[in-house]
C-alpha cells in the first residue's frame, strides 16, 4: 500500500560520457514494484540490474507509514486451498513460484506492521537472488540517441559516485517520494506528516488542526484522538470512504475513528475549504489562527499577526474561530521528476494528475519509448478506480509489462494456452472463480480469449491491459482474426462513489436475468466480432470500460464470489458463448454422440472433439437414470413400445 | 269442434307464415311436387332432391343443413330441391314410411346416388357427399398401401397426385378436399383414404388430424424412383388446400431481374416468403443449379427466384448472395450472406417458425425457458449431487502430497474440477474403476481437485478437465487418451502392466506370445497382439517400431523380436523382414505385414487399422474407430445375436471383395439399446428385425434399407448393392445436415442496458442521496458551492467586492458542510 522510496533532489553535473557497457534492463528502485519486476526478469533469464539508493530493499517502509500499521489486509485464512484464489485476499505478497514467500508467513496481524513488510522484501530479494545494487543513488537520467538501440536510444543513468549506466530499457519504480505541499501564507508553521511526532504524549490537551483527508491524515488523527482536546480536519473535498468508492486508496474503516466522534458530537470535526484560500497566523502565544489569504494580503507584509483580520471578526460564529496548538499537513505524495532530464518528457504538466508521470495504459511513458513506470508511480492509469497504486494491484501490472517486453524485445509471444472450443465455458469459469489479477485489477486487466477459425478452438491470454486492446496483436504476438472475448470484473456502473449509499435495500441482484444490474464485483464478458480499433477504445461510450461490444454478458454477482452454480452461473454463460459463436456447446454422453453420429450428418462440437476422437464420456447407471427422469435422455432399452413420442419429449435435442 | 276448427285455423296461420318464409328463401330451396321437380331436370346438370311427405315436419336438423348447402352447391352448378310427395302424384322416390325419406342425386334424369338423411348430417356432409359422388373419377378412394402404390406408379410421368387422409367421409376436411378436387380434379389425381394404416405406411405422425400430401409424380420418369411427397402443414381448409396446390404447381424457379422489394409471385401472394439467389453471368449455371436445389428443398415453404445481378439496377450489397423477402407486407428485404444450401433452408425455416410462434404464441405456454438446463451431463451430475460416492477408494492428493505420492509408486492421477460437470461425471467411472481394481492392482488410483489445487495442476500442464495421467517411475507421465469410461480406463490400466513393446527373447517365447499364452490374462483387453520382427542389423526400423509401440501403450499389446534366429519366424510366416506379425486371438489367426521404411506414425496407423475387425459388432465404444475409415456403413440391426447365416453371407461377400467400398458391421440391440433410437430416425416405426441398411454418413447422409421382404442372402444383397451403386434405389431417409446452432438464445443484456439508458438514466442504484427534507435554500447553496469549487479565482474576486456578505456565505457553507 505504500510507494517505494524516492531519490534525492540533488542535481549532479553530468560527467563526461564514459562509454559503459549497456544493460538490457535497468530497474530504478528496490521497492515492491522494482523487486517484482526483477523477479520476472530473472526468471526469464534477462540481463538486468536494480539500482537502489538505500542499503536494503523497501526502505520506504523503514519510516512509512509513520504509525507503522499497514492498511493492506493480510488475510491468512479463506477456507480455500487454491493458491491463486487466496491471492485475491492477500494484499501484501509479491508474485513468485515460492510458496514460502507469501506474506502470511511474515505477520499474523490482519493489518501488519511496516517492519514486517521490510523484512519480507528483504527475504524476497535475498531468497530469489535478485540482482540489486544497493547504496546507489541515481542522480540523473538522460537519453543517448542511438539508432541501433532497441528503442532508438539508450537511457544513461549517473549515480552519486559518477558511475554511468547505459540501459536499453528503463523501468522506473521509485514510487511517490516527495511530500505534497500547499503554499499559502503561514504554511511555514505546518508540521509535515513525514516529520510530525508519533508520540501521543506530545499532543496531550492540545487543539489540533490536520490538513488533508486521506488515510495518512486519519491515521495521524487516530493516533492522538484519545489525548487531544479536539481534532479538526480540513480539506478541499469531502471525505471519500473506500467502502463507498470501492477504491482501496480512499479512507478505510480502520482509520475512521474521527468520523465516529465527529458525528457523535465529541468535539472533533471535519470541514471543507480550498486550502489555497487560507492563511495561518501565529499569535504571540504561539497558537495558530485560521484566516483568509486575502486578509493577509490586505493587511500587507509588515503587519504583525495580531493585526490581521480574522473571519470571526465579521462573522462571529465562524467554525474555525478557535486557536490551534498544532497544524499538521498530511497532503499525500508526488513523483520525483527531478532526476529525469527534460528530453525524457516524463512530466505530465496536466493539472489533474500532476503527481504522476505521464504514461500510457501499457505503462510506457508517453514521452520516451522504452521507459516504463511501475508500481505506485504508475497509478495514473487507474487512479481512484482500481488497485494499480498498491502492491496487490501492481504486482499484476508489472507482470503485464514484463510480458509486453518479452514480446517486444525477445519475440516471446504473450503466454497463452490452446484449447478446443468445448473447454470454453470451463476456461472462463475457472478464471472468474480463482484469478486474482482480474479480481484485484478489476477494470484494468482482463483475460482475452482469441477465437480460432471456425470457432473450433481458442487461445486464452491472461491479464492483458484492457485499454491496449486495439494494439493486442502487436503487443502480444497473437492473432485476433476470428473474434474475441474479453473477460474482466466490474462493479455496477452507478454503485460506487463518495456520495453513494452502498447499503441501500435491494442492493444485491439474485436473478440471472437481472445480472447486468449487479452492483458488487462480478465477471463481465465482452464479445467482439472484430478487434476494436484505437478510435473505438478511445471514444468509447461514457462509463464503458471497453468499447461497445457485439454482445455482453454479466455473470450475476454472488455473495460468496463463487460463480459455479450450474443454473445460476454456468448455464447463462454457456448460452452467451454459444450465441456469440453460433454453435452448441453442450456436453453429451457417448451414447448420445453415438446416436447423433448415425442419425445426423453433423455432430455437436463436444462429440466431434471428444467422442469421434475415441474420447467420449461414458455415463454410469445412476447418471443415466437421472437423465431419463429429467427427460434429457431417452430410455432406449424400454423404448420399443412408444416410438411415436418422437420429437415431443422436453429433451428433444434436434439441432436448430 | 271448436277445438278442431281452432286447430285448423292455427295450422292455416302457420302455413301462411311459412309460405312467406319460404318465399323469401325461395331461390335457395324450391319446394316442388314430384312432377314439377322432374320437369325441371336438365340433361347433364346435377340436382339433389329431398323427397318428403307433405305432412312431415317442415323443420328438421336435416332440412336446416340442406338449406345451408343450397348456396355452396349452386356454386358448383348443382341445384337443390325439396320434393313434397303428395297423394295425387305417386313417385317411387317417395318412400312408404315417413322415417325412410331419402335424398337423391340426379344427373339429368339419371339417378346417381341415394343418401339416407342421416349421412347428410350437416352442410359439410351434404356438400362433401354430393361432390364425392359427382367426382367419382377425379377422386379415387383407396384403402390399402398397395392401392396407393399402384396409383402412384400409374401416374408417374403423367400427373401429380393430391393424397389426403380424412378421419371420415362428410367431415369438414373431406368437404374441403372435395371442393379442391372440383377445381383441380382435371389437372391432378386426387386420392382419398380414411384408413389410418395407410397414412402410417407413408410415415406420418400425429394421425388424429387430417393430412394432405402433394406427390410430385409428373416429373418422375424412372419407375423405380419415388414421387417426392410434400406434406401440407396448414389445417385442411378449402382456402389452404387451394393455396397449397397452387404453390405446388407454380414453377420451381423463376428468374427475375428487378428489385426484390417489388417482386411478387404466386408464393408471395399466398403468404409465403421469397428467397432470391443472387447470380451473375459468370456463375449463372452453378447458381441456377443451387437455386433449383434450394427450391426443391423449400417446396411449399417459400418461393425461390434467381436474381440476375448483372441486369439489375437496384442496389444489392456486394457480398450478399441471398435476398430474403418475408411474407409480411411492407417489411424490408434482408440481404444475407449464406454459404451453403443448408443455411438458406434453415434461415427460411427459422423465420417461418417465428411467425408461427407469434401467431399462436399468445395463449400458449411460453417457449422453452432459457433458464432450464438442457445439457444432459450438467443436469444428470446435478441431480446426482447428493449421492455419496465411495471416494475413499481413491487417494486424494494435495499440493503437499502430490509429488511424494506419484514418485513413490506407479500412480494414475485424475485431474478434475469440482465445479465442472464432465469431470464429475467421469469421477463416477473413475471410482468404479478403483472399486473393480481394489486389492488387485499395483497401480495407485489418485485424484486431485484442480479447483482447490490449481497450481499443482498448472505445474503438471493440466489446464483443462478432466485429464488422467499415469506416472511410472523412470518414465515420463503419459496422458490417457481413451474413452472416459470404466471399461476403457480399466483396459488401459491392465494393459499397462507390461512394457511397450515387450522385449521377446526367444523364438519359443515369440510363439507363446503370438498364441496368446504369454499374457493370457490380458487377451480380453487387446483383441490383437503385434510382434515386430527385425534382424539385428535393422536398427532404425526397430527404433521406429519401438516408438510406435510406446505410442500404443495401454491400447494394443506390442512386442519386438530381433534375435539372430529371427529368420525362422519370418520364414514360418512367409514374410520378408522387417515385418509385423498380427495375432488375432479371437479368430486364432496370425497375419503378417511387411514393414518397409515405415515411420513410427505410420506403423501406429497400420496397427490401428489392422486391429479393426472385418465384420464387427458396432458399439458405442468402437464406432469412432470404424467411422475413421470414411466409408458408408453396411449395417445389420439385430435384436440379439446375429443370425449365423447372415453373418456368413456378409463374411463371404467380404472375402470376395464385394464390400470393399463399405464398412460392414452389425448392431445388437440387446447390447446397444440406443440402436432403437437410430432405427426410429430411419423408419419412424420400428420395422421387423433383422434389418440391413446402408448409411452414407460422409456423403449426403442418405440411408437405404434392404427390402424387408427379401432374405438376406449373398445374391439378394449383391443385386441390391448393385442397384444402389447404379442409383436405382431411393433412400428411405436423408439424414439432416443442420449445423448445431445454439439450442436457445441468451439473455440480451446489451439491449437491456440500452433500453435502460434510453428510458431512465438511473440504474438500480440510487443516483445520489435525494433527501426530500432538505430545504430548497440549502440545495441552492450546495449547487453554489460546487461552482465555487470549479472556479475558485472568480469567486474570490466577488468576495473582495463584498466582504461581509461573503462571510455569511462562507460561514453558511462551512456550517452546512458540518451538517453533512
Amino acid at each position: 500500500m505504500w510507494g517505494s522510496p524516492g531519490l534525492l533532489l540533488t542535481l549532479a553535473l553530468h560527467p563526461a560520457l564514459a562509454v559503459a557497457p549497456a544493460r538490457d534492463y535497468c530497474v530504478l528502485g528496490a521497492g515492491p514494484a522494482g523487486l517484482q519486476m526483477a523477479y520476472f526478469l530473472q526468471r526469464a533469464g534477462r540481463d538486468y540490474t536494480v539500482l537502489e539508493r538505500a542499503p536494503g530493499p523497501g526502505s520506504f517502509f523503514a519510516r512509512y507509514p509513520r504509525h507503522r500499521k499497514l492498511i493492506s489486509i493480510n488475510k491468512r485464512y479463506t477456507g480455500r486451498s487454491n493458491a491463486e484464489f487466496n491471492l485475491r485476499h492477500d494484499w501484501n505478497s509479491l508474485l513468485s513460484h515460492d510458496p514460502r514467500l507469501l506474506f502470511k508467513h511474515y505477520s499474523a496481524a490482519y493489518f501488519p506492521d511496516a517492519g514486517d513488510m521490510q523484512r519480507y522484501l528483504g527475504d524476497f530479494a535475498g531468497r530469489l537472488g535478485l540482482r540489486v545494487q544497493y547504496n546507489t543513488t541515481v542522480l540523473h537520467v538522460a537519453l543517448d540517441k542511438d539508432r541501433r538501440a532497441w528503442n532508438g536510444h539508450y537511457f544513461v543513468l549517473t549515480d552519486h559516485k559518477g558511475r554511468v549506466y547505459r540501459c536499453r530499457v528503463l523501468l522506473v519504480a521509485t514510487g511517490l517520494s516527495v511530500p505534497n505541499r500547499v503554499d499559502f501564507p503561514g504554511s511555514e508553521h505546518l508540521e509535515g506528516y513525514e516529520s510530525v511526532s508519533v508520540d501521543p504524549e506530545d499532543f496531550v490537551g492540545q487543539n489540533v488542526l490536520i490538513l488533508g483527508r486521506g488515510n495518512a491524515a486519519f491515521e495521524t488523527a487516530e493516533n492522538i484522538l484519545g489525548v487531544t482536546n479536539f481534532i479538526h480536519m480540513l480539506s478541499r473535498s469531502r471525505v471519500r470512504l473506500s467502502w463507498a468508492t470501492h477504491y482501496v486508496g480512499d479512507l478505510r474503516a480502520i482509520n475512521n475513528g474521527l468520523l465516529d466522534t465527529y458525528q457523535l458530537k465529541s468535539l472533533d470535526g471535519l470541514l471543507e475549504s480550498d486550502l489555497t484560500d487560507l492563511a495561518i497566523l501565529k499569535d504571540r502565544e504561539g497558537k495558530f489562527h485560521v484566516t483568509l489569504k486575502f486578509f493577509v494580503e490586505e493587511a500587507g507584509t509588515n503587519q504583525s499577526a495580531d493585526a490581521v483580520t480574522l473571519p470571526q471578526d465579521d462573522s462571529d460564529n465562524f467554525a474555525m474561530r478557535v486557536a490551534y496548538d498544532r497544524v499538521i499537513r498530511c497532503l499525500g505524495w508526488n513523483f520525483d521528476f527531478s532526476i529525469f532530464n527534460e528530453s525524457l518528457r516524463l512530466s505530465s504538466g496536466s493539472e489533474f494528475s500532476r503527481k504522476y508521470p505521464l504514461i500510457r495504459a501499457s505503462y510506457e511513458a508517453k514521452g520516451s519509448r522504452g521507459l516504463f513506470v511501475l508500481g505506485t508511480a504508475s497509478h495514473s492509469v487507474d487512479y481512484r478506480k482500481s488497485a494499480g497504486g498498491f502492491i496487490h494491484g501492481f504486482r499484476y501490472t508489472v507482470r503485464a509489462v514484463h510480458r509486453l517486453l518479452e514480446q517486444r524485445h525477445h519475440g516471446v509471444a504473450w503466454p497463452a494456452t490452446q484449447h478446443p472450443i468445448t473447454q470454453l465455458t470451463s476456461s472462463v469459469l475457472r478464471r472468474v472463480n480463482e484469478a486474482s489479477g482480474l479480481y484485484q485489477m478489476f477494470g484494468v486487466l482482463a483475460d482475452v480469449i482469441l477465437v480460432q477459425e471456425n470457432a473450433t478452438a481458442f487461445e486464452y491470454l491472461e491479464e492483458f491491459p484492457t485499454q491496449m486492446l486495439a494494439q493486442l496483436e502487436s503487443l502480444t504476438g497473437r492473432r485476433a482474426r476470428h473474434g474475441l472475448f474479453v473477460v474482466h470484473m466490474e462493479y455496477g456502473r452507478n454503485f460506487s462513489g463518495p456520495e453513494k449509499d452502498v447499503f441501500f435495500y435491494d442492493r444485491s441482484v439474485g436473478h440471472t436475468e437481472d445480472a447486468w444490474q449487479s452492483n458488487f464485483l462480478h465477471p463481465v464478458i465482452y464479445y467482439y466480432r472484430h478487434l476494436p480499433t484505437e478510435q473505438e477504445v478511445r471514444f468509447r461510450p461514457a462509463q464503458w470500460p471497453l468499447p461497445r461490444p457485439t454482445a455482453i454478458h454479466h455473470i450475476v454477482e454472488d455473495f460468496l464470489t463463487d460463480w459455479t452454480a450450474p443454473v445460476g452461473h454456468v448455464l447463462p454463460l454457456r448460452r452467451f458463448l454459444e450465441n456469440c459463436l453460433g454453435t452448441d456447446l453442450r456436453s453429451f454422453y457417448a451414447e448420445s454422440c453415438f446416436l447423433f453420429a448415425l442419425t445426423r450428418q453433423k455432430l455437436p462440437p463436444f462429440c466431434r472433439q471428444g467422442y469421434l476422437r475415441k474420447q467420449g464420456l461414458a455415463s454410469t447407471e445412476s447418471l443415466r437414470r437421472h437423465g431419463v427422469e429429467s427427460g434429457l435422455m431417452q430410455d432406449h432399452a424400454a423404448a420399443g413400445q412408444h416410438l411415436r413420442d418422437r420429437g415431443q419429449q422436453p429433451g428433444d435435442r434436434r439441432p436448430v | 269442434m271448436m277445438c278442431s276448427s281452432f286447430r285448423v285455423f292455427r295450422v292455416g296461420i302457420s302455413f301462411v307464415t311459412m309460405c312467406i318464409f319460404y318465399k323469401s328463401a325461395a331461390n335457395s330451396l324450391p319446394e316442388l311436387s314430384p312432377h314439377e321437380y322432374f320437369s325441371t331436370l336438365q340433361p347433364g346438370k346435377a340436382s339433389l332432391a329431398y323427397f318428403c311427405q307433405a305432412d312431415s315436419p317442415s323443420t328438421s336438423v336435416f332440412l336446416e343443413g340442406l338449406h345451408e348447402a343450397v348456396r355452396p352447391l349452386q356454386d358448383y352448378g348443382i341445384s337443390v330441391a325439396k320434393v313434397n310427395c303428395i297423394k295425387e302424384e305417386t313417385s317411387r322416390y317417395c318412400g312408404k314410411d315417413k322415417d325412410l325419406m331419402k335424398a337423391y342425386l340426379f344427373r339429368g334424369n339419371i339417378l346417381l346416388r341415394e343418401f339416407p338423411t342421416d349421412t347428410l348430417f350437416d352442410e359439410n356432409a351434404i356438400v362433401a357427399h354430393v361432390l364425392f359422388a359427382l367426382l367419382f373419377n377425379e377422386v379415387k378412394y383407396i384403402t390399402t398401401p398397395e392401392d396407393l402404390q399402384s396409383a402412384e406408379n400409374a401416374l408417374k410421368g403423367k400427373a401429380n397426385i393430391v393424397f389426403s387422409y380424412v378421419r371420415a367421409i362428410g367431415t369438414p376436411e373431406h368437404r374441403a378436399v372435395m371442393e379442391a378436387a372440383f377445381v383441380y380434379g382435371t389437372t391432378c389425381q386426387f386420392v382419398l383414404t380414411t384408413e389410418i394404416a395407410l397414412l402410417e405406411s407413408i410415415g406420418s405422425e400425429e394421425i388424429e388430424y387430417a393430412h394432405l400430401y402433394f406427390f410430385h409424380c409428373k416429373p418422375v420418369l424412372d419407375l423405380t424412383q419415388e414421387c417426392r411427397r410434400i406434406l401440407m402443414e396448414q389445417p385442411l381448409t378449402t382456402l389452404n388446400i387451394d393455396l397449397f396446390i397452387k404453390t405446388m404447381n407454380a414453377p420451381l424457379l423463376t428468374e427475375v431481374a428487378e428489385d426484390p422489394q417489388h417482386v411478387s409471385t404466386v408464393h408471395f401472394q399466398l403468404g409465403l416468403p421469397l428467397v432470391f439467389i443472387v447470380s451473375q453471368q459468370a456463375t449463372y449455371e452453378a447458381d441456377k443449379r443451387t437455386a433449383e436445389w434450394v427450391a426443391w428443398r423449400l417446396l411449399g415453404k417459400a418461393g425461390v427466384l434467381l436474381l440476375l445481378r448483372d441486369s439489375l439496377e437496384a442496389n444489392i450489397p456486394q457480398h450478399a448472395n441471398v435476398v430474403f423477402k418475408r411474407a409480411e407486407k411492407g417489411v424490408p428485404v434482408e440481404f444475407l450472406v449464406l454459404h451453403d444450401v443448408d443455411s438458406i433452408i434453415s434461415h427460411v425455416e427459422n423465420n417461418v417458425h417465428i411467425e408461427e410462434k407469434q401467431e399462436d404464441g399468445e395463449d400458449d405456454v411460453e417457449g422453452p425457458d432459457i433458464d432450464i438446463q438442457d445439457d444432459e451431463v450438467a443436469e444428470t451430475v446435478y441431480r446426482d449431487r447428493k449421492r455419496q460416492l465411495p471416494l475413499e477408494l481413491t487417494v486424494e492428493l494435495t499440493e503437499e502430497t502430490f509429488n511424494a505420492t506419484v514418485m513413490a509408486s506407479d500412480s494414475l492421477v485424475l485431474f478434475y474440477a469440482g465445479w465442472q460437470a464432465v469431470s464429475m461425471a467421469f469421477l463416477q467411472s473413475y471410482i468404479d474403476v478403483a472399486a473393480k481394481l481394489k486389492g488387485t492392482s499395483t497401480m495407485l488410483l489418485t485424484r486431485i481437485n484442480c479447483a482447490d489445487w490449481t497450481d499443482v495442476c498448472t505445474k503438471q500442464n493440466v489446464t483443462e478437465f478432466p485429464v488422467v495421467k499415469m506416472y511410472k517411475e523412470g518414465e515420463n507421465p503419459v496422458s490417457y487418451a481413451g474413452m472416459l469410461g470404466t471399461e476403457d480406463l480399466l483396459k488401459f490400466i491392465q494393459l499397462n502392466r507390461i512394457s511397450y513393446p515387450v522385449n521377446i527373447t526367444s523364438i519359443q517365447e515369440a510363439e507363446q506370445y503370438l498364441h496368446g499364452e504369454l499374457y493370457k490374462d490380458l487377451l480380453s483387453y487387446s483383441s490383437v497382439s503385434v510382434l515386430g520382427l527385425f534382424s539385428p542389423t535393422m536398427i532404425t526400423a526397430k527404433e521406429d517400431f519401438i516408438e510406435a509401440g510406446r505410442a500404443l501403450k495401454g491400447y494394443v499389446i506390442t512386442g519386438v523380436y530381433s534375435g539372430e534366429d529371427v529368420l525362422i519366424l519370418s520364414n514360418k510366416y512367409a514374410v520378408t523382414l522387417p515385418a509385423l506379425l498380427l495375432a488375432r486371438h479371437k479368430e486364432g489367426r496370425i497375419e503378417s505385414i511387411p514393414l518397409a521404411n515405415t515411420h513410427a506414425h505410420d506403423i501406429v496407423q497400420l496397427i490401428t487399422d489392422a486391429s479393426l475387425e472385418t465384420f464387427p459388432e458396432i458399439t458405442v465404444e468402437n464406432l469412432p474407430s470404424y467411422l475413421r475409415l470414411q466409408k458408408p456403413l453396411l449395417m445389420l440391426f439385430s435384436d440379439g445375436s446375429i443370425n449365423p447365416q447372415h453373418e456368413k453371407a456378409v463374411l463371404t461377400m467380404v472375402e470376395q471383395k464385394h464390400l470393399d467400398s463399405l464398412t460392414p458391421c452389425w448392431l445388437n440391440l440387446k447390447n446397444t439399446p440406443v440402436g432403437r433410437g437410430i432405427l426410429k430416425a430411419y423408419f419412424d416405426t420400428l420395422p421387423p428385425l433383422p434389418l440391413l441398411v446402408v448409411v452414407n454418413l460422409h456423403s449426403g447422409g442418405r440411408v437405404f434399407a434392404f427390402p424387408s421382404d427379401q432374405a438376406i442372402t449373398e445374391q439378394n444383397l449383391l443385386s441390391w448393392l448393385k442397384k444402389l451403386e447404379a442409383g436405382l434405389e431411393n433412400p428411405i431417409t436423408v439424414l439432416p445436415a443442420q449445423d448445431w446452432k445454439p439450442p436457445l438464445p441468451a439473455y440480451d443484456f446489451l439491449s437491456m442496458m440500452d433500453a435502460a439508458t434510453l428510458q431512465h438514466p438511473t440504474r438500480k442504484a440510487p443516483e445520489c442521496l435525494k433527501d426530500p427534507d432538505v430545504p430548497e435554500s440549502v440545495k441552492e447553496h450546495h449547487e453554489d458551492k460546487s461552482a465555487v469549487e470549479r472556479e475558485p479565482t472568480e469567486t474570490l474576486r466577488i468576495k473582495r467586492w463584498n466582504r461581509s456578505s461573503w462571510f455569511k456565505y462562507a460561514e453558511e457553507s462551512l456550517r452546512r458542510d458540518k451538517e453533512l
